[in-house]
C-alpha cells in the first residue's frame, strides 16, 4: 500500500467521509477514491455500486482484477437524555462499536459523576445539533420522555435521515408525539421511521434491559439500512 | 464531534499502521480479499504487522494470524505482495486453518 494513501484513508475515515481504496492485484498499486467522485468505465460502475452496497470485493475489469475496499463512516449513537436508561445504553453501545454522546440540558441528570467516560453535552439538542449536525451514519434514541427536548432532536434526525431513530414512550405518548411531530411540517412518511415504542420486543423491563433492546435495535437498522428502498424498487 | 471519537484509534488497524510508519516502523497490511461459507471476519478485514511480528487486527477468529504474520515478515523484506489461501484445517492438531469450515484469501501487501 501506498503510504500516502494511507495517510489519505485515515484522514477520510477520521472526517466521516466515504472513500473505497482501490487496489490492483495484478501491481499491488492503489488509489483512494471518494464518494461522489468520478471515475469512468466498468471499474466505475463497480465502485458507484460499492458505495450503495457497503460491500467490498472483487471485480474483473479493464481486463485486471481490482479489490475495492469499502471504508463507510463510524456509525455513531446519539442519545437524547441523561436517564437511567442512557447509564447502561453508553457503555453497551460503546463496546458494540457505536460510539455515544449524550446531551440533555437538565444539569441534574447530565453529570460527570452519573455518566463517567461519556461525551456528555448539558445542553439543549437545538444548540450541539447546530454545531454537531446529524448525519445519516448516526442513530438517535430520544429517552427523555418530555417533549421539550426530545421533539425538536427527533425532527432533526429524520431531516438529517439519520439510520435509526427511536423514541421512548407508550403507544399513546407515542400517537400525541406524532402529532406534534407533523404540526412541526414532519411527513407521515418520515414520522413512520420512528421506532416507538423504543427498542426490539424483547420484553424488556429493567433500564438496562431497555438498553439491550435499543442498541440491538440501531444495530439492526444499521445493518438493514437501504434494504427498505430496493424491496420497494424491486 | 472530536475526531477521536468516530474511530477507535487505539484499536483501529490502519490508524495503527500509520503510527507505526511515522515511528519508522517497516510494516505489512494483510486483507481478506475473499470469502466462502462461513468466515469468521469480512472481505475488507485487516491485520496489520510489523517486522518484528507485532500485529493488531484480525483476518480470522485467531485460526490463520500466525502463519499471516509469518509471510508478512517475508513480505516485510521481500518487498513483494502475497495472496494467501486458507481452507478447513486437516484434522492433525496445529494444521492451520479454519475450524468454521470456510475458506478465506488474504492479500499480504508492503506498506510503501
Amino acid at each position: 500500500m501506498d503510504p500516502y494513501a494511507l495517510k489519505t484513508l485515515n484522514a477520510e475515515r477520521r472526517a466521516r467521509r466515504a472513500v473505497i481504496l482501490v487496489t490492483d492485484l495484478g501491481d499491488g498499486r492503489d488509489r483512494i477514491v471518494r464518494e461522489g467522485d468520478q471515475v469512468a468505465g466498468e471499474l466505475g460502475a463497480a465502485i458507484a455500486k460499492a458505495f450503495r452496497s457497503g460491500n467490498s470485493g472483487s471485480v474483473e475489469a479493464e481486463g485486471g482484477t481490482f479489490f475495492l475496499n469499502v471504508y463507510l463512516p463510524q456509525p455513531r449513537l446519539l442519545v437524547i437524555g441523561a436517564v437511567h436508561i442512557s447509564q447502561a445504553l453508553a457503555p453497551m453501545a460503546k463496546i458494540a462499536g457505536y460510539p455515544v454522546e449524550i446531551v440533555d440540558p437538565r444539569t441534574a441528570f447530565a453529570t460527570a459523576d452519573r455518566f463517567p467516560d461519556v461525551v456528555l453535552h448539558a445542553e439543549w439538542p437545538e444548540d450541539v445539533l447546530s454545531r454537531q449536525p446529524l448525519d445519516s451514519y448516526t442513530a438517535l434514541a430520544a429517552v427523555t420522555h418530555d417533549p421539550k427536548i426530545d421533539d425538536f432532536a427527533l425532527k432533526a434526525a429524520l431531516d438529517a435521515n439519520c439510520f435509526y431513530v427511536g423514541a421512548l414512550g407508550s403507544r399513546k405518548t407515542h400517537a400525541k408525539r406524532v402529532e406534534r411531530l407533523l404540526a412541526m411540517g414532519a411527513t407521515a412518511d418520515q414520522i413512520a421511521r420512528i421506532h416507538a415504542p423504543i427498542g426490539l420486543d424483547i420484553g424488556a423491563a429493567s433500564p438496562a434491559e431497555i438498553a439491550v433492546a435499543i442498541i440491538a435495535q440501531a444495530i439492526q437498522a444499521f445493518r438493514s439500512r437501504g434494504l427498505e428502498s430496493k424491496e420497494a424498487a424491486a | 464531534m472530536e475526531n477521536s471519537i468516530y474511530l477507535d484509534e487505539a484499536r483501529d488497524p490502519l490508524i495503527i499502521a500509520e503510527g507505526w510508519m511515522k515511528d519508522g516502523k517497516d510494516v505489512a497490511i494483510a486483507t481478506v480479499v475473499e470469502t466462502w461459507g462461513s468466515a469468521p471476519r469480512p472481505v475488507g478485514s485487516h491485520l496489520v504487522i510489523d517486522a518484528e511480528g507485532n500485529f493488531h487486527g484480525s483476518v480470522s477468529g485467531g485460526c490463520v494470524e500466525g502463519a499471516v504474520v509469518t509471510e508478512a515478515v517475508d513480505v516485510i523484506d521481500s518487498g513483494k505482495a502475497k495472496m494467501l489461501e486458507f481452507g478447513v484445517a486437516d484434522d492433525t492438531a496445529w494444521q492451520v486453518g479454519l475450524s468454521c469450515g470456510g475458506r478465506i484469501k488474504v492479500y499480504v501487501e508492503r506498506l510503501g
